[in-house]
Parts: C-alpha cells; sequence; structure tokens
C-alpha cells in the first residue's frame, strides 16, 4: 500500500500525475529561465561598475606620474644674488628663473630667436624656478656651482612622453612642435627623461598649471567640510531619532515631524544649497566658500540619513531588553543611555558614514555657497575659502588643458579611494560591533 | 451560598454553573457593578496582611477589554500561580502589579493595586522605586549584553544600593548564591551573560532581580523557554525564594503550577474565574470553566 503502483493507480490519479509530470518539464524552464534573468541583471550592474573603473583607472593612472628632465643647472652669483651678500632675503629674491633658462639654454646650445626660445623654455615647466630657489634656500653653498637636477616637465611634455600627444598628427595640430619633438628626443638618447611619481598632485593646491595642480586643496576642504557636518549632524541625529523613538508622544504632531524627515531625504540637495545661501550666508553672514558654510548645507542634507538609519538601528534593539532594564528599575533616560544606545550604536554609526560619504561625494549644493571658486592655498581653518573634492573634479574637467583630463580622473579615483574606505569602514564597524541578544 | 450573574446577556450557561459555586463577599462584591460581562470570582481572593493588594482591576488596550474586575491579594512569602489559556490576561495582571504596562501608551489601567497599602497607580509613588520593590523575570531570558557581573551589578548601580566595590562585589556573589548561579559562574564572572545556557541565562535573571532586594518578584512563564532540568533547577529555586519573596509566576504548565504554587488563579478571557490554594483548585474545582482548563478539555 506504501508503495503504489502506477498501474494499480485509480485512473483519476493517474491523470493527476500525468499532468504533474508534463507540467514540471515547464516549471524547472521558468526557474531556470527566472533565475538567469537575476542573473543577467546582477551581471550586467557588475558589468557597468567595471566599466566605470577601468575607464577612470585606465585615463586616470598617469596622474600619479610626472615626466622629469634632467638638466645640468649652473647658479649663476649674478643671476641669483648679484650684490653678494648671501642673505636669505637676497636669495629669496634671485631670478631662478633667468637660472632655469640659462640652463636650458646650456643644453641646447644654438638655439637662436625668440620663438625658439620660448618653445625651448617651454620643455620645462615654470614651477622648477620655485623648486630650485628652494633647493638655494636649504644650501645657500650650491650658488656658483653646476649640478644635475631632475626638473619637473611642462604639461605638454610630460603628455607627449605618456603618449597622450600623437606625434604623427601635422605639426599645426598639435601642441608640441617639431622642434620641441626632437629635443625631447635628444634628451630620451642621453637618458634626461623619466617618469616619476607625481609629489606635486598630493601636495599642492589648485593650479592654472596642470603639473602645478594638486589634490590636496580638495582634501583639507572635504576633509574640513565633513569635520563640520559629523560634529553637528551626528549628535543632532542621534539625540532626534532618539527622541522620536524613545519620547515622542504619538500625536500628529510627531506624526508631522516624521513625515517631514522622510520627505527632507528626498529634498534634492542643489535646494539645501540655496537654503544655505540665504539662511547661512545672507541671514547669518557666514564667509561664504568656507568649509563652514559647506559643512552646514551638507548637514541639512545628511541629517533626514542619519536619522533614519538611527531610528532603524533604536528600533531594532529588542524589546526584551528594554523590559529587562525597565522592570530592574531604570528610568527611561537610564534604559536609553545603559541599553539602547549602546546596542544601536554600530546601526547608528554606520548610517552617520553611508551619510557622511553621501556628503563626501555631493557637489551641486556646495556650488550655490561659492565652494566651486578658483582656490589654490590650501585652507587652514574652518573660515578659510576653501574646495572640496567632487568641486575640484568639476573644475578640472571644465579646464581646456589636455593635462588636466588625466587629473580629473586622478582626483575621481582619489574621491572614489576615500568612498571606498568609508564604507569598508561602515561594513567592519557592522561586523565587529554586531551583537547577538 | 449562591449567587446570580450580574445579568448579561449571553452567559446563561455560566450562570448555571455558578449558581453551584461559592460567591465571595468582601471587596469584589461590593464593586461589581461597573463592568457588566465581568465574571464574579470563585473563591477567596483575600488573604490576612497581604504584601500586595489588587481590588476592580481593569486594563484596556485601546478598545480590547483584557482585564476586568479583577481583585487578588497577593501573601508574604507565598508563591500564587496565575494559569489560564493564552490572551486571557494573566500576563497583562502581571505587568500591573509593577506598572510595566506604562510603556504601552494605549494601556489604561483603573482599580487600585496597593503595596504594603500604598496605591501603586497614584501620582506620588515613583515608578523607579515600585519596579525596585517589585522585580521580574520575563518569559524569554534576557540578560543585557554585558558581563555575568554587570548584569547583577546593574540595578544596585542605578539604585546607588553599593557605597564601594567591595559592596557590590558582596551583593552580586549572594545575589548570585541566591540564584544557585554562583558555583556555575563564579570562574566566568567576566563573561558575556548571553554566553551561558538558557536554564543559566534565567537563574541570571533571577540574581538580577533579587540584587536589589525586591519585597515581591513577578515570573512571566519564566521556564518556557527551559528544558525540563533546567525547569526543574528553576522551580527548587523558586521554592527557596519563597522563603524570603512573594512570587507571582504565570505559567502555562499546570504541572507546574502544582509543583511550586501555594495558591492558584485560573484567568479566563480576562476574568479571574476561580482562586483557591492549589492543590484545592486541582483535585476539586469549583467552575466548570476551571474543570474544563484543568482537565484538558481545552487551553
Amino acid at each position: 500500500m506504501n508503495k503504489p503502483q502506477a498501474a494499480g493507480m485509480p485512473p483519476s490519479q493517474q491523470r493527476i500525475r500525468e499532468r504533474v509530470e508534463r507540467g514540471l518539464a515547464r516549471r524547472y524552464r521558468a526557474e531556470r529561465r527566472f533565475r538567469a534573468y537575476g542573473l543577467m541583471a546582477a551581471l550586467s550592474g557588475l558589468l557597468f561598475v567595471a566599466f566605470l573603473f577601468l575607464s577612470i583607472i585606465s585615463t586616470g593612472y598617469t596622474a600619479f606620474v610626472q615626466t622629469y628632465v634632467r638638466i645640468d643647472v649652473r647658479f649663476d652669483p649674478e643671476l641669483i644674488d648679484p650684490e653678494g651678500n648671501r642673505s636669505e632675503e637676497a636669495l629669496r629674491m634671485g631670478d631662478y628663473g633667468g637660472v632655469l633658462k640659462q640652463a636650458i639654454r646650456e643644453q641646447f646650445p644654438g638655439v637662436e630667436g625668440r620663438r625658439e626660445l620660448r618653445q625651448l623654455y617651454n620643455l620645462v615647466s615654470e614651477i622648477a624656478a620655485f623648486d630650485l630657489r628652494d633647493r638655494v634656500l636649504d644650501d645657500p653653498a650650491l650658488v656658483g656651482q653646476t649640478r644635475e637636477f631632475w626638473l619637473i616637465a611642462s604639461d605638454d611634455i610630460d603628455q607627449l612622453v605618456k603618449g597622450k600627444i600623437d606625434r604623427a598628427l601635422a605639426e599645426e595640430q598639435r601642441v608640441v612642435s617639431d622642434l620641441q619633438l626632437g629635443w625631447l628626443d635628444a634628451l630620451t638618447r642621453d637618458d634626461r627623461v623619466e617618469r616619476r611619481f607625481n609629489r606635486v598632485f598630493f601636495t599642492a593646491g589648485d593650479s592654472r598649471e596642470p603639473e602645478q595642480a594638486g589634490v590636496l586643496g580638495a582634501i583639507v576642504g572635504s576633509f574640513l567640510t565633513l569635520l563640520v557636518t559629523l560634529l553637528l549632524s551626528f549628535p543632532i541625529g542621534v539625540a532626534a531619532a532618539v527622541y522620536l523613538e524613545e519620547f515622542a508622544p504619538g500625536n500628529r504632531f510627531t506624526d508631522l515631524i516624521e513625515v517631514n524627515i522622510n520627505n527632507l531625504a528626498a529634498v534634492p540637495s542643489i535646494v539645501f544649497g540655496l537654503l544655505g545661501l540665504a539662511v547661512f550666508i545672507q541671514f547669518f553672514g557666514v564667509p561664504r566658500s568656507a568649509p563652514l558654510v559647506g559643512g552646514l548645507v551638507l548637514t541639512l542634507m545628511t541629517l533626514p540619513t542619519i536619522i533614519i538609519a538611527s531610528r532603524a538601528a533604536i528600533k531594532a534593539v529588542p524589546p526584551s531588553i528594554r523590559e529587562a532594564a525597565l522592570g530592574m528599575g531604570a528610568s527611561q533616560v537610564q534604559v536609553v543611555a545603559h541599553h539602547v544606545l549602546p546596542l544601536a550604536m554600530p546601526g547608528m554609526l554606520t548610517g552617520a558614514i553611508i551619510g557622511m560619504a553621501r556628503a563626501l561625494g555631493e557637489s551641486a549644493p556646495l556650488l550655490m555657497i561659492g565652494m566651486v571658486a578658483f582656490i589654490a592655498d590650501i585652507p587652514a581653518s574652518l573660515t578659510d575659502p576653501a574646495t572640496v573634492l567632487p568641486v575640484q573634479v568639476f573644475l578640472w574637467a571644465d579646464s581646456p588643458e589636455r593635462a588636466f583630463l588625466e587629473r580629473t580622473s586622478g582626483a575621481i579615483i582619489v574621491l572614489l579611494a576615500f568612498l571606498l574606505v568609508m564604507n569598508a569602514a561602515a561594513v567592519v564597524l557592522r561586523h565587529r560591533f554586531e551583537r547577538r541578544w | 451560598m449562591n449567587i446570580v450573574d450580574t445579568g448579561a446577556p449571553g452567559m446563561t450557561a455560566e450562570t448555571e454553573v455558578q449558581s453551584r459555586s461559592e460567591a465571595l463577599e468582601s471587596a469584589t462584591a461590593a464593586a461589581g457593578g461597573n463592568e457588566p460581562t465581568a465574571r464574579r470570582t470563585v473563591g477567596d481572593v483575600t488573604v490576612p496582611n497581604p504584601v500586595m493588594s489588587c481590588r476592580q482591576v481593569n486594563v484596556r488596550y485601546g478598545d480590547k477589554h483584557a482585564i476586568r474586575n479583577v481583585s487578588l491579594d497577593i501573601a508574604h512569602n507565598e508563591v500564587i500561580a496565575m494559569i489560564g489559556p493564552s490572551g486571557c490576561g494573566k500576563s497583562t495582571f502581571l505587568r500591573c502589579l509593577n506598572r510595566l504596562n506604562d510603556t504601552i501608551p494605549s494601556a489604561v489601567v483603573t482599580g487600585t493595586i496597593t503595596l504594603d497599602g500604598q496605591d501603586v497607580y497614584e501620582k506620588r509613588q515613583d515608578v523607579v522605586q515600585l519596579r525596585a520593590r517589585v522585580g521580574m523575570v520575563f518569559q524569554k531570558p534576557n540578560p543585557f549584553p554585558k558581563s555575568v557581573y554587570e548584569n547583577v551589578a546593574y540595578g544596585p548601580r542605578i539604585h546607588g544600593l553599593a557605597a564601594d566595590r567591595t559592596e557590590l562585589d558582596e551583593i552580586v556573589q549572594t545575589s548570585l548564591q541566591r540564584a544557585g548561579l554562583w558555583e556555575e559562574v563564579k570562574d566566568r564572572i567576566e563573561d558575556a551573560g548571553t554566553s551561558l545556557s538558557g536554564g543559566q541565562q534565567q537563574r541570571l535573571c533571577i540574581a538580577r532581580t533579587i540584587a536589589v532586594g525586591p519585597e515581591v518578584i513577578l515570573m512571566d512563564e519564566p521556564c518556557s523557554a527551559l528544558d525540563p532540568i533546567a525547569t526543574a533547577r528553576i522551580e527548587d529555586l523558586i521554592d527557596e525564594l519563597k522563603q524570603n519573596y512573594a512570587i507571582c509566576i504565570v505559567t502555562h504548565s499546570m504541572q507546574q503550577a502544582a509543583r511550586v504554587s501555594q495558591r492558584t488563579a485560573y484567568f479566563h478571557l480576562g476574568d479571574l474565574i476561580e482562586v483557591g490554594p492549589t492543590d484545592l483548585i486541582f483535585t476539586n474545582p469549583r467552575h466548570r470553566l476551571t474543570e474544563d482548563y484543568i482537565t484538558g478539555r481545552f487551553g
């Protein structure tokens, strides 16, 4: 009886069984198809991300190297310190541009004429003169000597060495002349051209000259802005979440607050920029372009995210813990401070970090409050003019010089690296402090 | 003595049953009128010199009337068991006693509950103080995600019961000893409370409760998440604890009620149906609903 033979089954049962078997193949096909769709969706997502990374990294990685040329430099006392008193003041005022030009001329004797000479000088960046000055200030004994130095090449030469400028083009179609090509080849033959790590990119602020431009100003600006955002939005957000979850009476007023917070999370970020412009800058007179006002605006933008994440984290604290503490005679504040907050903290921190990561990537509201200005100095305080990484990307992407293309991608890579680190921190936090109860 | 039901429609069956049973005089009968659907309690709800005393307690959650006109005394040094089918209001009643229902915004409690003669729902009554005097052990062991020591020390700490660390150490040790857990955890006092076994966790929760020196301990199905061996240990513990405390235990296990309690109260759909000495309730129930329940006809 427990193993009925197909033949012995009543016809109705047999019919059911046949139908089920006929349908089975179709069911499995549908299941496989469904799985394939899901896989395809996931893969296409991955593909886009891979494409994005590939495209950015392939254009951007060259921003981290820079071409240098080796040139014999004679520190002519006539140019540096004509009066011969060797004081620091005098050394600082020396004509290092002249020293540089002289050095290049001596490298290629026989170049005559203003146009040719200008092209010749153009091999090396003007920033190299400051480099020479710094070396002399470090070691005044250099004056009068001849030394060999690796000098930073100009952006056009750098691009040519990196293969970003097509040598096969006609001369009038490329930014590097035939003469410059010849000189560069001569230098290359002498082993006087080298690509090195681009220190300037990480230690300088913005500049109109690509080879002098760096992301440090934007990184510091981003850091200061995010510092303001974190210091304001985390305590305010957590306090609001605790109040709404633990203390607020359930009336229409709190419902209204709740709906508004959720709506705030969906407000386009540029609107927060306008609000910041109108309220913080116009009304309260906070200096514009400064990390302070940027941080305030991003706080407005980040608050809903943190409040929502914190409320979810508080809700996730099991009621049994709350009851245990209440049953012990803990007051409501003690329950929150001793039990709910410590248990909800990982979730709150995760929410804060994700909110911060969003704020780090935000550019639109900062455009409205003037953080889009060209600022070459590295900001030293919260009220100094500054810009942030995404806005720096925006600025460079607008620049006509070819070398800014790779620097734009380079800045994006730096930005993405920061975002990845922050998201990784959120994941680590979640895993480390995750408690079971 | 026969009574007639207060006259709500649709209660003829009970009326017939109750005509067989004995009514109680005392306070319950006096105030029976304001809740027409409430059933009279069979048996004597009063005890001489009670530690807690409840009169005409009603609890509503919004529209739901969870408890109707319950009057019950809790005596010193006794274990009173509350039994009844799910949703009958035993836990709700228990949570009235330490005002844990306050945390549910929609809950409205009326009637009087006194602790040593003082109304616990009075404005002057401090909830924190009340809960220190009326401790609670929950259904699921719920130690704080902290060390064993911190679990027990938490109550004394927030109530400021210990002047210094040595005194606190002493409280922790005696509490654990009284809960019968000290021998098992004395070498792992700094381990997480959640790393203990289920039965140990529940005894830890009991230790945590007695650390603040309560007068009454409420236990809401303390063994329902435990295996029989752990259950037996808790029951032994309850038996010892009644030397010092009054214990109210809600349980789904009638055997447990029979084993640990001296008095039993049977709840049914928000009504306290019958109260009496445990041996009498289980051998000779007077109300038909009680009889049906303990003989396993429903519930």
